[in-house]
């Protein structure tokens, strides 16, 4: 039985959800209905959409705001605070180290080769310098809370996580919407996000560079997270830039202005690594700046994230998490892993085909939900040939259990009835590490289902951080 | 600011104001029909407004025949006309959209809101009687807009860019519905110091927001020649081509760059050539002539302005 975030288990109203609860308890449900249409309104009048894969250009859908928030008691997020930096550090470490002296390789905590065969092991950073050694600047960890509400780490987002912006709007929307609520509970602010992270490029500027210029690279209009880049170019006051504006000459960057060429500092990107410069990677890549990676191994301009992060958020990485925390800190990690069989490894391997429609399977480099196996929900001939598929190439995969993922009341068309959740935190690193109390929650609003993307018809909701 | 970016905001701002006059131009020609019934008329003057968008031939391929309906329909709502109002209010919002990051929340979500709600219009058909709502409509949302862009934007290069837009937009678009309207009385000879037909050019008058303003400026009726003397040459009218092309001067000069020195020349000339020319001189040359030199002018300028600062410079 899962755990229901605002619920005991005998239905009494945990403490930290009371003043809520009773709050809801006193409002009218035609008043509910009428809010829930505000919102609607409120969100399509912003332009808070975005684009569905494999669905026509220009199709715009609103992703599913829920009215009710996941609140987090005070003493839980300060914990869990400190594992996120904890995780956090320790992965930059890790990255800094992969790029220059490879020590946990020589080590042993994990295979050489399984770093070196990796596609998103990027030698063009090997011995490369990057301000203050930050290679992750903006980190979304996925948390999940399971059984009787142990949270785990599902995974470290460390190349382009999105979701901010739906963070910073969803509160907006519920200020707006509840004035009242957020006088009688004291709810920890998260609006200052733009500020923390533009502080945190500012510190991460070339040496030398006093005022920065910076500036935040989208892949344009059409990109389905293009709502979130404008938003924190406007939000931060940075000039929100597509390839095309920007050139490279003599190993400097430069935007095209209307007052002609102006250098560039730092470089918010939002576009994969594999994107980011034609003359480097993807030369097909319409989307990048040609001699961007030059300007960058030369020192001349910085970018976040750094490239080449994507080997230490990879899923083969994942399972090895703990051990580079205890490599690089000395501690104990504060936050879990869920238990993940490798299936490179021949046990794993062995006990995951014997046991696939208890376990999720995932494809070591898929994302947002696709190309992924949830054994209890499969049919036997999806099973089938999803075990095919890691038969012939078992490296590419990691299984995990099934977990029962907490849940909270959401508003679904039969009423209130709960649903499960999902909890995105946006660490922030620079010269010092940062991040607001609260995050994105996503929540799956099909019954039973455990995939919250928005591109598998997930939604949000609010995430409250208590203060006392 | 991003060459880009002033690019977007450059047509925003003018896809906007062009929106407003195809309302204003469409909203004129209804209220004539509603005066007068007879067919030839009407026919000539929804003949004679298609020809001025550039949309008669297609739309007679499409429909054979004018009919007043189908040319509203045509010209506020048709896909496949890109000039339509709808596209011109989709086109503004594409812009605003590429440059959310550089404009302000409130005039994103006024431009969002207009593209939202133009919709609810195109799905019933605009009988003459119902479209004045819709014209109005279109008119306070281009007020509207205008009036968001100087209440929450900064007052800097980015606002500028929207104000040439508009201005140029507006200048082009007043000379067209004078064109227009000299085109479908071309069938008789007009008589400029005459008192003229109070509807018709009363009709012209009010689609500039300018009976009032006539009213106000010469006391006295209304005669071709001052109609034409205050759309082309007036200063204080602020649909006047003096007073656009005043604006846009005085913008460019607040933008100039390095390569723009062409381009303000030739502002200028416009400028002076509205400055300091008399309507005798206008008459005489032919009003028809006299616009279409003017149009070429303006268009002349919008290609420069595109050169200088809206297109990347090469590396």
């Amino acid at each position: 039985m899962a755990l229901n975030e605002m619920f005991e288990s005998d239905g009494t109203v945990r403490p930290h959800y009371r003043a809520y609860a009773e709050w809801l308890a006193a409002m009218p449900s035609q008043r509910l209905d009428e809010k829930r249409a505000e919102a609607d309104s409120l969100f399509r009048r912003a332009g808070i959409t975005f684009a569905v894969h494999g669905e026509a250009t220009g199709t715009e859908r609103l992703i599913p705001f829920d009215l009710v928030p996941r609140i987090i008691p005070t003493a839980e997020w300060d914990w869990l605070q400190r594992g996120l930096k904890q995780r956090v550090t320790a992965l930059n470490a890790f990255l800094q180290d992969i790029y220059h002296e490879q020590e946990i390789l020589r080590a042993g905590v994990i295979p050489a080769e399984q770093v070196f065969r990796n596609l998103q092991y990027r030698p063009e950073m090997q011995d490369i310098n990057v301000p203050m050694d930050v290679y992750a600047h903006i980190a979304g960890v996925d948390l999940v809370r399971a059984g009787a509400g142990e949270y785990y780490v599902l995974e470290d987002n460390l190349r382009v996580p999105s979701g901010v912006s739906y963070m910073l709007e969803n509160r907006q929307a519920m200020m707006r919407l509840f004035p009242e609520l957020f006088a009688n509970c004291s709810v920890a602010p998260v609006e200052h996000y733009p500020d923390l992270l533009l502080d945190c490029l500012r510190s991460v500027a070339p040496a030398g560079v006093r005022d920065p210029t910076i500036v935040l690279l989208t892949p344009g209009a059409y990109n389905s997270a293009y709502f979130e880049h404008a938003f924190l170019a406007q939000q931060m006051g940075v000039e929100l830039v597509e390839g095309q504006d920007l050139f490279v000459d003599d190993e400097v960057v430069y935007m095209r202005t209307t007052q002609g060429p102006r250098r560039v500092d730092v470089i918010y990107r939002r576009i994969d690594d594999d994107f980011i410069d034609p003359l480097a990677f993807r030369p097909d890549s319409m989307l990048g700046v040609p001699g961007l990676l030059m300007a960058y191994r030369a020192g001349r301009v910085n970018i976040a994230n750094a490239v080449g992060t994507g080997i230490a958020d990879d899923k083969s990485t994942y399972p090895y998490v703990p051990e580079i925390i205890r490599f690089y800190l000395g501690e104990e990690p504060v936050l879990s892993n869920v238990p993940t069989y490798v299936l490179r490894r021949p046990d794993d391997l062995a006990y995951a085909l014997a046991h696939l429609d208890e376990l999720v399977v995932k494809e070591v480099h898929g994302a947002g939900g696709y190309g992924m196996l949830i054994g209890p929900r499969a049919s036997k001939q999806e099973i089938e040939d999803f075990r095919l598929r890691i038969t012939s190439d078992p490296s590419r995969y990691i299984a995990q259990p099934t977990l029962a993922l907490s849940s909270c009341p959401t508003f679904v068309e039969s009423g209130l009835a709960p649903r499960h959740l999902d909890l995105r935190p946006f660490v922030l690193s620079g010269s010092d590490i940062t991040l607001v109390p609260g995050g994105l929650t996503r929540v799956a609003l099909r019954e039973g289902s455990l995939v919250v993307n928005s591109s598998q018809g997930g939604g949000t909701k609010d995430t409250w951080v208590l203060e006392r | 600011m991003l060459s880009r970016t002033a690019d977007h905001l450059y047509w925003m701002a003018r896809y906007t104001e062009r929106a407003e006059n195809l309302a204003r131009m469409l909203d004129v020609n209804c209220r004539m029909t509603l005066l007068r019934q007879d067919e030839d008329a009407v026919r000539r003057r929804w003949t004679a407004m298609l020809s001025t968008v550039g949309q008669l031939e297609p739309f007679l391929a499409a429909h054979g025949d004018v009919s007043e309906p189908a040319a509203i329909q045509w010209i506020s709502f048709e896909g496949s006309n890109p000039g339509s109002i709808q596209q011109c209010f989709d086109s503004a919002r594409e812009n605003a959209r590429a440059v959310r990051g550089s404009i302000s929340t409130e005039t994103w979500e006024t431009l969002n809101t207009t593209w939202l709600e133009v919709r609810r219009f195109r799905n019933h058909p605009l009988a003459a009687e119902v479209s004045g709502e819709f014209f109005e409509w279109v008119k306070f949302r281009s007020h509207l807009a205008r009036g968001v862009l100087g209440g929450t934007m900064l007052h800097d290069d980015a606002l500028k860019f929207t104000q040439l837009g508009a201005y140029l937009e507006r200048a082009d678009n007043t000379a067209r519905i004078l064109d227009a309207h000299l085109e479908m009385l071309a069938h008789q000879t007009i008589k400029f110091d005459d008192v003229g037909d109070y509807y018709d050019w009363g009709a012209l008058l009010r689609s500039v927001s300018a009976f009032a303003i006539y009213r106000k400026v010469y006391r006295d009726r209304i005669t071709p020649r001052r109609v034409a003397e205050l759309l082309i040459l007036h200063e204080p009218m602020p649909r006047s081509l003096r007073h656009c092309m005043s604006a846009v001067q005085h913008t460019l000069e607040e933008l100039a760059n390095t390569r723009s020195v062409e381009t303000q020349r030739r502002a200028g000339e416009v400028d002076a050539m509205l400055r300091y020319g008399r309507i005798e001189d206008v008459l005489a040359q032919g009003p028809r002539s006299y616009l279409h030199e003017f149009l070429a002018r303006t268009a002349d300028l919008g290609s420069r302005i595109a050169n200088d600062f809206l297109v990347s410079e090469a590396t």
